[in-house]
């Protein structure tokens, strides 16, 4: 039975959050607290050849200052540093040595009894340095492009598949022809929150760690890893998250920090970063594209050729999947991609939002979009003319796939039919307006996961699984599946998550959250439901002592018969026969591989835009959006909505506003303040629409989910960028597109 | 942050003698900027004088017709004040495109004349900057400069010292209705157009201004004429709202009675280290009606001698194509703040 499951109900945490009192990682307390502020470097690439900490050291109530000098000694090996979203590589190491690999590297600790007092110690130490040449400019070093290693994250994120056909030949004598060079800056996640980690020292040595963190475990095995500790000794909380974006994906070098700084001091610290800080770390790599499409006179797509290079670290390869999105849309016979990375002076970059979807599927779609005036065919019915049923990458078909009727709805909705196909036809005063679309696509995944259920004497449900709530709605969602898995009312469930003590889940990213944990939570109940069904035969007399576990149903907190709801006995009496105990559940959820393998599994989307530019000023506006989305079952339409609208006011800030400007003179990003790294304002933000289409997949998961968390921005950007070009007759292949291209 | 006395007297005098008794003290008013850089530790001052006690919080008018807006009545105040809607909807319309409500609620119009850059290497101070560190040299000049002058930068050298533009948007309105700044200070009281308020940075771009230690501003005179029928306030960022100004230009025109202009005021923001404005480029419109290509022709001349530094260069093109829009937009008694954005954006 479902009450819940379907329908657009608030969050379960929503008071807690607008009232203050869901806490986040900076935000508990310990008893004799210390804090401590990170040092960042100056230089780009070099040696530190002197660091004079005496002034800092000397102000009362500092106290101590850690650096590479006299830092204790932590773990040797390489392995020991890999948190489980580790490319392959040489993890970062704070404080290692004396050598300097990114602008802004974390260089010191400087731990006293206030943070002001932490903040200014840390404006008194001198650092001298030797500066070695740096190079950060992904586009002057396109010659140094090299394929990644392959490691563990190629499980995840494969290379893209061998050519197939003849691409050269068939381009070569295609009589419709597009060729272009798509790029995109740097971004940095910039969630709300800073990171922040608040190791608190027990009596006996253990660490209470509450930590900023798409997954509590993935904290505690980093944690535990390289301060050899043992998983008893560490736990990790983290039940709220001010947003994260993938950034929390990897422990970030505060909780580093702070583990090492308690542990040297036997005292409790917090370190929470500043936002200059938030972009020393982890960011989307800046990517260049190169997109070519060959097509017969009829609008068939017979030869693509994508490849794509990506920035990464001097230490780690990290990559994206980004050319393969175009045989996974297009289903052409002749196809070469190619992947490459160009190491650089520069962190490791870090999935964000989409990693590698918003890079690949805008470029394609806007090839798509030139190729579509290369024709004369209107953009939706090439894409219709182009359509696939089958993942031309892998060579399956979809588990499901509504875009068709995303494309049908969401075309209805926009007006769509109503398009002069014409640039600049359309105008209101100095305005420019513009339609265009775009399709989008995400991966649609599930991981093994673990939930534990409890039913307490007293009839409440208790659920938890160690996944992480960014934002997105998790507490909600899992929180309805368990209700209706057990026939409860949602004000008789609580689900818990976000601590390393609870059931295995994985870190939470790449929209496979609902799936995984909400298979967990859906499995766990259910044999939680079988052991409560045999307590309730028990009972003397019990009027369903010879039913069958398939002829019974969980409805309003009782156990009753299908063909007799009048043979009912409630969940209260089934906990009573325990003999004064809670009845007590832990279970596995397996993705079903057999099932699964044959099969792609992806959730799809149509995008629709207006744009108005003005002619002289270039200033561009977003003044209708519509986003029809083939996402699987939606639990709840609401969070879910929230979710879509979230990724499209994304979509637009990739599209027109948001990048992390580097200075390549010096190496160091320069707009590190959300002064001038610009996101959506209000004002920036006008008509959002999103429609959910009927989607039936059984394949999937058992609950016939594909995550929303990404597939809202990933439609976005060539939408818009297309829709520009339907205005001014521009096109512009650089994100974000600013004034000054327009221009 | 380094640690700092404060006090926070009563009256005028008290703050003028208490801030120049002290070294390295500093007002504090809405401490919307003044916090800001502190805490990146930009400025490190050893005293701080909290003004906010002193009687500074009118808006008076003025026998010849003026009005007086004291310095400490907050930026929103002041753009919603009735008189300042009904005579200087100017001021209102930049003020109103500035900032965000919460700021404006604690900016005040005497700190606003004060607000330093927005320059990226100024705020961190892991770089190179003239203004922040006399000598140091400007990053910006070799770097990212999007947001940098194009007008104005000269200096003794071969190359600019600073780059900087100065951020504000009233003290462009400001500077097109010719305000005079009151001061008190330590040799009595003085008042100074707001054309030698602010400074070109020349080779001390340390100096953001004309005011001498110890000088309190103590309120913004506006004179008697108008100019409330044909003005516009045009900003033009890289966001709809709470954004600084890449360009933004005031206008405030005199019509006479066949539409020919009389007086024109052309101020631009975002360009230059002060608002800037260019009498002789103003002049060309005295006696002309609409014409597109005159104005043009004004925006060539105000735009004279006009450099870019890379990243910024399209702000030339884009401050000509504002000024031609501009004079439209006031020329024709549309209040307006550009067509690309509607007045509710961004209020
Ligand atoms: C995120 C952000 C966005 C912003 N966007 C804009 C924008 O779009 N447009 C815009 O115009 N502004 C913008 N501002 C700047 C804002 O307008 C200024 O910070 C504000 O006007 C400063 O006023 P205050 O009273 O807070 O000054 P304070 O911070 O208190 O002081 C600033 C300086 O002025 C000095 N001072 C203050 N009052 C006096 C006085 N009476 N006499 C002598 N010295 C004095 C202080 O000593 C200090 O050096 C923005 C600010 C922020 C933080
Ligand atoms: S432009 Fe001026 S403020 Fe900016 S770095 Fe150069 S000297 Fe400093």
């Amino acid at each position: 039975m479902s009450n819940y499951i379907g329908k657009p109900l608030s969050r379960v945490d929503g008071v807690a959050k607008v009232t203050g009192k869901a806490k986040y990682a900076a935000e508990f307390d310990a008893p004799d607290l210390t804090y401590g502020y990170v040092v960042s470097s100056t230089i780009t690439k070099g040696r530190i050849t002197h660091i004079e900490t005496s002034e800092a050291l000397s102000l009362p109530g500092v106290l101590s200052v850690i650096t590479h000098e006299n830092r204790p000694k932590i773990a040797w090996l390489d392995m020991s540093y890999k948190d489980q979203d580790a490319p392959p590589g040489s993890p970062f190491r704070p404080l290692r040595d004396n050598k300097i690999s990114y602008s802004g590297q974390p260089i010191a600790l400087v731990v006293a009894e206030t943070f002001e007092l932490a903040r200014y110690a840390a404006s008194l130490i001198r650092v001298d340095y030797r500066e070695a040449p740096h190079e950060t400019n992904l586009d002057t070093n396109l010659h140094r492009a090299r394929k990644p290693k392959s490691g563990l994250a190629s499980l995840l994120k494969p290379p893209p598949p061998k050519p197939r056909g003849n691409f050269d030949e068939v381009y070569a004598a295609s009589p419709a022809k597009v060729e272009g060079r798509y790029s995109h800056s740097p971004e940095h996640h910039n969630p709300m929150e800073m990171f922040a980690s608040t190791v608190v020292y027990e009596k006996d040595g253990k660490l209470t760690i509450y930590d900023k963190t798409q997954g509590a475990q993935n904290s505690q095995l980093y944690v535990t890893q390289a301060f050899n500790m043992s998983f008893s000794d560490v736990r990790v909380i983290s039940p709220f998250v001010g947003g994260a974006f993938g950034s929390g994906l990897r422990p970030q070098y505060q909780l580093f920090l702070a583990v090492m700084a308690a542990r040297e001091l036997k005292r409790s610290v917090r370190v929470t970063l500043t936002r200059q800080q938030m972009f020393t770390f982890g960011h989307r790599p800046a990517t260049i594209q190169n997109i070519a499409l060959g097509a017969d006179s009829n609008g068939k797509i017979n030869a693509i050729y994508h490849d794509a290079v990506g920035e990464t670290s001097q230490f780690e390869d990290y990559t994206e999947i980004v050319p393969t999105w175009s045989p996974m849309i297009y289903p052409a016979e002749n196809v070469t991609l190619d992947y490459k990375i160009v190491p650089l002076d520069v962190f490791t970059p870090l999935d964000m939002r989409a990693p590698g979807g918003v890079t690949g599927v805008p470029a394609i779609e806007t090839a798509i979009d030139e190729m579509a005036y290369e024709l004369g065919i209107d953009p939706l019915e090439l894409r219709l003319i182009n359509y696939s049923d089958r993942n031309m990458a892998e060579d399956k078909p979809f588990s499901s796939k509504e875009l068709r009727e995303c494309f049908r709805q969401g075309a209805e909705r926009f007006g769509w039919a109503k398009r002069n196909p014409k640039p600049g036809s359309m105008r209101d005063g100095h305005n420019l307006i513009g339609w265009g679309m775009s399709t989008g696509m995400w991966e649609a995944n599930q991981m093994p996961a673990r939930a534990e259920a409890v039913l307490t004497v007293n009839g409440k449900l208790r659920v938890t699984s160690a996944t992480a709530d960014i934002g997105t709605g998790t507490y909600t969602i899992m929180t309805q599946i368990a209700a209706d898995t057990l026939g409860m009312p949602m004000e008789d469930v609580l689900f818990k998550l976000g601590d390393s003590d609870m059931p295995l889940a994985p870190i939470e990213g790449g929209s496979w959250t609902a799936a995984t944990v909400g298979s967990a939570v859906k499995v766990v109940c259910e044999e939680l439901g079988r052991k409560l069904f045999k307590l309730a035969q028990k009972i003397p007399g019990s009027p369903l002592a010879k039913a069958k576990w398939d002829d019974v149903e969980f409805v309003d907190k009782h156990i009753r018969l299908k063909q007799n709801p009048a043979a009912a006995v409630s969940l209260q009496q089934a906990v009573d026969q325990n003999g004064g105990a809670a009845v007590w559940q832990k279970s596995t959820s397996l993705p079903a591989m057999m099932k699964q393998k044959n099969y792609s599994r992806a959730a799809h989307s149509a995008v629709f835009v207006e744009v108005m530019v003005d002619e002289d000023l270039g200033t561009i506006r977003v003044t209708r959006a519509v986003s029809a989305i083939a996402g699987g079952k939606i639990l709840n339409p609401k969070t879910a909505r929230s979710q879509i609208i979230g990724g499209m006011v994304w979509g637009i800030s990739k599209a027109l506003e948001e990048e992390s400007v580097m200075d390549h003179t010096i190496g160091r990003f320069m707009n590190h303040s959300l002064a001038e790294y610009h996101v959506p304002v209000n004002a920036d933000i006008h008509d959002l629409d999103v429609i959910f289409v009927e989607e039936h997949d059984d394949i999937v998961n058992p609950l016939g989910v594909k995550g929303l968390g990404e597939i809202g921005i990933v439609g976005m950007p060539a939408a818009i960028a297309n829709a520009v070009f339907h205005a001014t007759g521009k096109r512009i292949r650089e994100l974000p597109i600013t004034l000054d291209k327009i221009l | 942050m380094n640690s700092f006395s404060y006090s926070r007297p009563d009256d005028v005098n008290a703050a003028v003698g208490e801030i120049s008794e002290q070294t390295q003290a500093k007002f504090i008013a809405g401490g919307t900027n003044l916090l800001d850089l502190m805490k990146e530790n930009v400025e490190h001052p050893q005293h701080l004088v909290d003004i906010n006690h002193l009687p500074l919080g009118f808006i008076d008018e003025l026998p010849e017709g003026g009005l007086r807006l004291g310095a400490l009545v907050t930026n929103a105040d002041t753009a919603y004040h009735e008189l300042v809607q009904k005579n200087y909807p100017l001021l209102s319309m930049a003020i109103l495109a500035g900032a965000s409500p919460q700021l404006r609620n604690m900016a005040t119009n005497g700190g606003n004349l004060f607000q330093r850059t927005r320059c990226y290497y100024f705020y961190d101070t892991a770089t190179a900057c003239n203004k922040r560190e006399p000598g140091s040299g400007c990053g910006a000049l070799t770097g990212y400069n999007r947001i940098h002058a194009i007008l104005g930068t000269a200096s003794s050298g071969n190359t600019p010292q600073c780059i900087a533009t100065h951020p504000s948007d009233m003290c462009v309105a400001l500077r097109a209705l010719d305000a005079v700044v009151r001061v008190s200070g330590p040799n009595g009281d003085r008042t100074i157009p707001i054309a030698d308020f602010h400074r070109l940075p020349g080779d001390e771009p340390e100096r953001d201004n004309t005011i001498e230690p110890g000088e309190l501003v103590t309120a913004i005179d506006l004179p008697a004429e108008h100019f409330n029928t044909h003005y516009t306030y045009l900003k033009l960022r890289d966001r709809a709202s709470y954004a600084f100004a890449l360009v933004s230009v005031a206008v405030a025109l005199r019509l006479d009675e066949g539409g020919q202009i009389a007086e024109a005021r052309i101020a631009l923001g975002g360009v230059a280290h002060k608002p800037w404005r260019n009498p002789a480029a103003e002049a060309l419109l005295t006696g002309k009606a609409a014409d597109t290509t005159l104005f043009r022709q004004v925006a060539e001349q105000l735009l004279d001698g006009a450099q870019g530094y890379g990243n910024n260069t399209f702000k030339i093109e884009l401050a000509k194509r504002a000024i031609v829009r501009a004079l439209d937009m006031a020329y024709a008694g549309s209040t307006q703040a550009g067509d690309a954005y509607k007045q509710e954006d961004i209020l």
